[in-house]
């Protein structure tokens, strides 16, 4: 059994035009295990956001269970940080306001010193020394997600959610925040559940990929693993054999989907 | 020629404060009947050289007149938004309640809260306490309806943060909730602010409690129309002063998204 089971989870939700019943995704399963970088990969629309934050707590299922460690879940909590794709951050709060924010709420018996010393490892960790007194508005994109990632981090959870967090950062930039939080999830052994709609960065990045099907009544319909060996550097990826192979697999599924919805259209 | 209109502002400003004394003399001088700004500058003169002394219960000095009103303001402002912060805060995060409370508050924020003097007055048998409540009452909608608007309206992520953090209510409510409504709650203060400010004058006139709209409507009586003058001025500039704490406290609350 992994570490966090989702079992036949379905989502339906009234929409407000039609007032008609709309199935999101239907009976999806997937299992998480410790340690590992899973990520969910689909077309925008397909419901892999909501997935996702089913297993957060702040969405709820209409069928279907979430366990996570055998116990089931029924709503938010401190084991499953979420890594936002617009970064969520309190934009009245400084770089370290919005870190101490978590860790006073993880741990509100420690003193303020001891706050204080564990927001500044966090920052330290992701690089933003020197920041600590900036509001998230006067950061660039890259820098607002290392404060997630940080805030993420920084209550030292069961594991970690990533709702699509390089989709607003720039080309450049995504590439040394993903080599970081590689080297942040190997560091303390994490364990990882993405979801994304890149194909490069789903690869460089999991040890499994799924593959949604785009919704209505959306399904999880493959599974690839990246057994490319780590320490992975995007260099060297692209020159592995098995790359391109993983890679056509996912842009034909991807391309192939798209297409029977034109034609479906056409029709 | 930008630093010539840097300060055209300035001199229109004055430019129109000289050309409305000269007309207002002129008027005056030719009706015989209204002071003018000579017979008002010597009564401000006699108020301003002494604004602080106390000659018994109908003869004070602005100031103190000023700081009978400002107390009477601050103890109704304050407790009216503390009661309409907190529900505001429960309507905005319950929009079935907001939905229900809504036609409510619409009926009772469009009524003057001199109109609720007479029933006040009967109800709680003391003027002073009745002053107060008016202020109260004046000071309510307007920041209970702002605040739930702006509760209402946080970011959904701002709050899902918070429950992944599973903070305790009363953390969220100062951590997240009124920091990320505060703009739009101070907002409403301000209006709140200006309505009680405007509604005191006609409270303490009618009621007979110490302070401007008391000073005011005495002199009435006194005929003494000079000071009735000044008093509308000192109203004017206190009025304005209050405005620009709020806009400073909106300033410190803002932030950018």
């Amino acid at each position: 059994m992994g570490m966090l089971e989702v079992q036949k989870v379905t989502k339906n939700f009234l929409a407000q035009d039609t007032q008609q019943e709309f199935c999101v995704f239907k009976n999806v399963s997937l299992e998480v295990r410790e340690g590992e970088y899973l990520s969910v990969l689909g077309h925008s629309g397909c419901g892999k956001s909501t997935l996702l934050n089913i297993i957060a707590g702040i969405d709820s299922q209409s069928d279907g269970y979430v366990f996570l460690d055998e116990r089931e879940v029924s709503g938010p909590g401190l084991d499953r940080m979420v890594v936002f794709q617009n970064f969520a951050l309190m934009p009245w709060m400084t770089v370290f306001g919005n870190i101490r924010l978590a860790v006073k709420a993880a741990h509100p018996e420690w003193e303020r010193k001891k706050v204080a010393e564990c927001v500044q490892r966090y920052i330290d960790m992701v690089g933003l020394s020197g920041a600590e007194n900036k509001r998230p508005v006067t950061l660039s994109g890259g820098m607002r997600q290392r404060v997630g990632i940080a805030r993420a981090f920084a209550v030292n959870p069961r594991m970690l959610l990533l709702d699509e967090p390089f989709a607003q950062i720039d080309a450049l930039t995504r590439g040394v925040i993903q080599e970081e939080l590689v080297r942040m999830w190997q560091e303390t052994g994490i364990t990882i559940f993405m979801v994304t709609h890149d194909v490069d960065e789903a690869i460089y990045l999991s040890d499994r990929i799924l593959l949604m099907s785009p919704g209505p009544e959306a399904k999880i319909m493959d599974e690839i693993v990246i057994d490319i060996p780590r320490p992975r550097t995007r260099e060297t990826i692209i020159e592995h054999p098995g790359y391109y192979d993983i890679r056509n697999r996912i842009i034909r599924f991807l391309s192939r989907k798209k297409k029977d919805e034109l034609t479906k259209k056409a029709a | 020629m930008t630093k010539i209109n840097e300060h055209a502002w300035m001199v229109l400003c004055l430019v129109f404060l000289l050309g409305f004394l000269f007309f207002w003399h002129l008027f005056t001088a030719s009706t015989d009947t209204l002071p003018g700004p000579i017979a008002v500058g010597k009564a401000s003169w006699f108020f301003l050289s002494d604004p602080l002394y106390d000659n018994g219960p109908n003869d004070k000095g602005m100031a103190i007149l000023a700081l009978y009103s400002l107390f009477r303001l601050l103890v109704g402002f304050v407790s009216a938004t503390v009661v309409a912060v907190f529900l505001g805060v429960l309507l905005g995060l319950n929009k079935v309640l907001f939905k229900a409370m809504n036609p409510y508050i619409q009926v009772l924020r469009a009524i003057s809260p001199i109109a609720w003097m007479p029933l006040l007055l009967y109800t709680v048998q003391d003027s002073g306490i009745t002053a107060l409540l008016v202020i109260f009452m004046a000071s309510l909608w307007p920041t209970l309806a702002s605040t739930a608007f702006g509760v209402n309206n946080i970011k959904k992520d701002y709050l899902s943060v918070a429950n992944i953090l599973q903070m305790s209510p009363v953390t969220k409510l100062f951590k997240v909730i009124l920091p990320a409504a505060g703009p739009t709650i101070v907002a409403g203060m301000k209006i709140s602010m200006g309505s009680a400010w405007v509604a005191l004058v006609p409270a303490e006139a009618l009621l007979g409690s110490l302070g401007l709209g008391y000073f005011i409507w005495n002199e009435w009586n006194n005929l003494s129309l000079p000071n009735v003058m000044f008093a509308i001025l000192v109203i004017g500039v206190v009025g304005v002063v209050i405005d620009m704490i709020f806009t400073r406290l909106a300033d410190r609350l803002a932030f950018v998204e």
